[in-house]
């Protein structure tokens, strides 16, 4: 493990033959991991040209060279060709599953093939099996995950239970796939890419265990990151009142999306910020395995079905997007409220953020008269959360053709009903940051459409000035550490922790001596490489749009200026279309 | 004599620092099993958090139940030493142990915690920490009805 190796260990498991082989891949020295070596496996496994639920397109988990090894080194990359928008895409998520995978003793899972039954894939270090669970055909998630602890029992406390609900089983495009309960591979529908192989779960043991690395300095390096973790302060936003503590400053600045972006701030904001949902409703916080920060908010649900006061709890968990999607965007301004919506939509197995921008473009296109009870079978009005709740219930179990439709994301819907202007997407539905022209030109060209593959969120909330050249150049370098960070794959909230230097000096440590001195090299190689798929799987960064309500909307600099979006659109997407041009033959 | 003990679980967040850092320290292995404190949810990760740990029982049945004499009572109390050298993998301390707190690697090799105290530094939210053995307050029903000194 601490050799300078250049092999990746990678299961590749079929569905189809029911069985798995263990090949040893090389290239960490150009990929590292996480995001490159997702990519490096999706251009040796995957089909370009097949539609996203060929039974031959790998679904592929893959972790980095730090994971296990240093604190927050948490997450695991999801790299699948997207039900979405059909192009290479790439999701992230954390719990156990990355440490699960490491000390399972793999670098990545590959699933290719359908199971000819409703099957959960079990992978630990000594184990590997596929286990028909066809009775667990329609369970929502949570059922899902209690079931599969039992039916696939063994390593308690130390694995990772990934599973989809109804929505990845009915192919919704927006699927997630929920991990250990309170995380998700949430955008762009792994989750369906998963129900289309006929996979209800994947169990991940962590049952080995791994040398420690050779150098004599590891022990103080852990415990150099890991007070810079703890004590720094640095960290200090995400495990107090976590990423909800935006809500407050982004309805300030004019940023926080209400009611389908038809405002940008409200005064009700203070009914849903941060600190309401923390002293209301938080009940506790969790961690992902290998992370002492704990940013994991759980808030608690108490709901009387009865009025002799018999009660059902919930727990769920929530962060500033979910939060966003489920309330001001669709006009929910009761924390319990939201996090009931949130509760419906995870049990669906739907990406929230997703499923609540539809719902707020399904609002107002029934104000204009383009739908009406008789598509959306209950009233969807702004601030109706028994509405909401009864809805992703609706798109969860696509229960007729415009919750069809409109799992298939809101352009699907908009593209029959009309409606397509006032449509929140920026490549998908938009995340829950208003804060300007940078920002929703970025998320409509960038790798992930999220609001993490760069940093335009906070450029906007910054700069005022117009100048082209400077935010384009500012979105091209940002993104490449970004992708170092993705590829090792370290937690993105611990990016003032993990600079470039320390990752230097953990490769180094780590024994990948050659690795360490060309990391930049090696990160840029794994970005242009996820650029260059994404485009040979039909992404033409040119041919992006950004919707007009976005060119309707007033931030903190005024109203958004659409020539000067449009103008950074272009800038970023030829910028893109250069990062991701193939590569000439002579240096391939 | 100081022993390990669990006292504020209700504050675990579940982020397994501790026992990465006991297998990183103690038992020079990255694992989350090779350490003598092992973090389970006590039924999914909403029900809350639960540390399988040494009680360090006095007379120790795991001790008690090694046939060569590798699992030995400290002698000053402070739970059990073990002589790897002298250990033949038979598992019998494993099961011995009334609160699962050895665990066995593939080879057979039990990890137990040794109350060093390595671990509790490395606790986020300060669940953990080493406890005069001979005190009331070392009873691990702590857990749940620890109240600040
Ligand atoms: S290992 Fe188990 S039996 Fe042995 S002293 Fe500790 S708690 Fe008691
Ligand atoms: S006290 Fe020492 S041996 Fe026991 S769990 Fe902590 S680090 Fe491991
Ligand atoms: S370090 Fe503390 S919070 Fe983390 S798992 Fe261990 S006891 Fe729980």
């Amino acid at each position: 493990m601490s050799s300078d190796n250049d092999l990746f260990r990678v299961l590749i498991y079929d569905l189809e033959r029911q069985r798995g082989d263990l090949v040893l891949i090389p290239g960490r020295r150009r990929f590292i991991g996480g995001s490159g070596l997702a990519a490096l496996l999706y251009e040796k496994y995957g089909l370009p040209g097949a539609a996203p639920f060929d039974p031959g397109q790998p679904l592929i988990f893959a972790i980095g060279p730090a994971t296990g090894y240093f604190p927050l080194m948490s997450k695991t990359v999801c790299g699948f060709k997207s039900p979405y928008n059909s192009n290479y895409a790439e999701s992230h998520a954390g719990g156990r599953s990355a440490l699960a995978l490491r000390f399972a003793g793999y670098d990545a899972l590959v699933v290719t093939g359908k199971a000819a039954q409703l099957s959960t894939l079990v992978v630990g270090s000594r184990r590997i099996e596929l286990i028909n669970v066809h009775y667990l055909a329609g369970a929502d998630v949570f059922t899902t995950g209690k079931l599969l602890r039992k039916i696939a029992s063994g390593a308690s406390g130390h694995r990772s239970i990934l599973r989809i609900g109804p929505a990845g089983e009915n192919g919704s495009s927006y699927a997630c796939i929920n991990v250990d309960t309170y995380r998700h591979f949430g955008r762009l529908g792994a989750g369906a890419v998963m129900g289309a192989k006929n996979l209800k779960g994947i169990v991940l043991m962590g049952d080995s265990d791994l040398p420690l690395p050779d150098d004599k300095g590891y022990a103080k390096l852990f415990k150099d990151i890991h007070e810079k973790v703890t004590s720094s302060g640095m960290m200090e936003k995400y495990h107090n009142l976590g990423t909800p503590a935006n809500v407050l400053p982004l309805n300030e600045l004019k940023s926080l999306p209400w009611r389908n972006l038809a405002a940008t701030s409200d005064p009700d904001a203070d009914k849903i910020s941060g600190e309401a949902f923390a002293e209301k409703l938080l009940m506790h916080n969790a961690a992902c395995s290998g992370c002492p920060v704990g940013c994991i908010h759980v808030g608690m649900v108490r709901e009387m079905f009865s009025t002799s006061h018999r009660f059902a709890i919930h727990q769920v968990a929530y962060d500033h997007e979910p939060n966003f999607a489920a309330g001001p965007m669709l006009g929910v301004v009761d924390p319990v409220e939201v996090l009931a919506i949130n509760d419906m939509c995870d049990r669906q197995g739907l990406d929230i953020i997703s499923a609540g921008v539809a719902l707020a473009w399904a609002v107002e296109a029934t104000e204009k008269g383009l739908i009406s009870e008789k598509e959306t079978e209950v009233k969807l009005t702004f601030g109706d959360a028994a509405a909401f709740k009864r809805a992703m219930w609706l798109i969860g179990h696509k229960a007729n053709e415009f919750y069809a439709l409109l799992g298939q994301g809101t352009m699907a819907a908009a593209a029959h009903y009309g409606g397509g202007d006032y449509a929140c997407v920026l490549g998908q539905e938009m995340a829950g940051y208003a804060t300007g022209e940078t920002y929703f030109a970025s998320q409509t060209v960038a790798f992930r459409h999220s609001h993490l593959d760069t940093g335009a969120y906070s450029y906007d909330q910054k700069h005022k000035e117009q100048d082209v050249d400077a935010v384009v150049k500012f979105l091209v370098d940002d993104e490449r550490e970004r992708v170092l960070l993705t590829c090792l794959v370290a937690c993105l909230f611990a990016r003032e922790v993990y600079k470039p230097q320390t990752m230097v000096d953990i490769m180094a440590c780590l024994g990948h001596t050659e690795l360490a001195a060309n990391l930049d090299t090696a990160a840029e190689n794994a970005r242009r490489a996820r650029w260059r798929l994404k485009i040979a799987t039909g992404f033409d960064p040119m041919a992006t749009h950004i919707p007009k309500r976005f060119s309707e909307v007033t931030t903190w600099k005024g109203p958004v200026d659409a020539v000067y979006m449009e103008a950074l659109r272009q800038g970023y997407a030829r910028a893109v279309a250069e990062l991701g041009a193939p590569v000439a033959a002579h240096e391939a | 004599m100081k022993i390990h003990r669990a006292l504020r679980m209700e504050r675990c967040i579940g982020c397994h620092s501790c026992s990465l850092a006991c297998a990183r320290l103690v038992y020079k292995s990255v694992s989350w099993d090779r350490a003598g404190i092992r973090i389970r949810s006590t039924g999914g990760v909403s029900s809350g958090f639960q540390a399988i740990l040494c009680l360090a029982c006095d007379p120790a049945p795991c001790a008690a139940a090694c046939p060569t004499g590798a699992m030995v009572q400290r002698k000053s109390g402070g739970g059990v030493l073990l002589k790897k050298s002298l250990c033949i993998q038979c598992g019998k301390c494993a099961a011995a142990c009334p609160v699962d707190a050895i665990a066995l690697d593939v080879a057979g090799n039990p990890s137990v915690c040794v109350h060093c105290g390595q671990c509790v530094a490395y606790c986020p939210h300060d669940c953990l920490e080493l406890v005069e053995a001979d005190q009331t307050t070392a009873a691990p029903c702590l857990e749940s009805c620890h109240v600040e000194r």
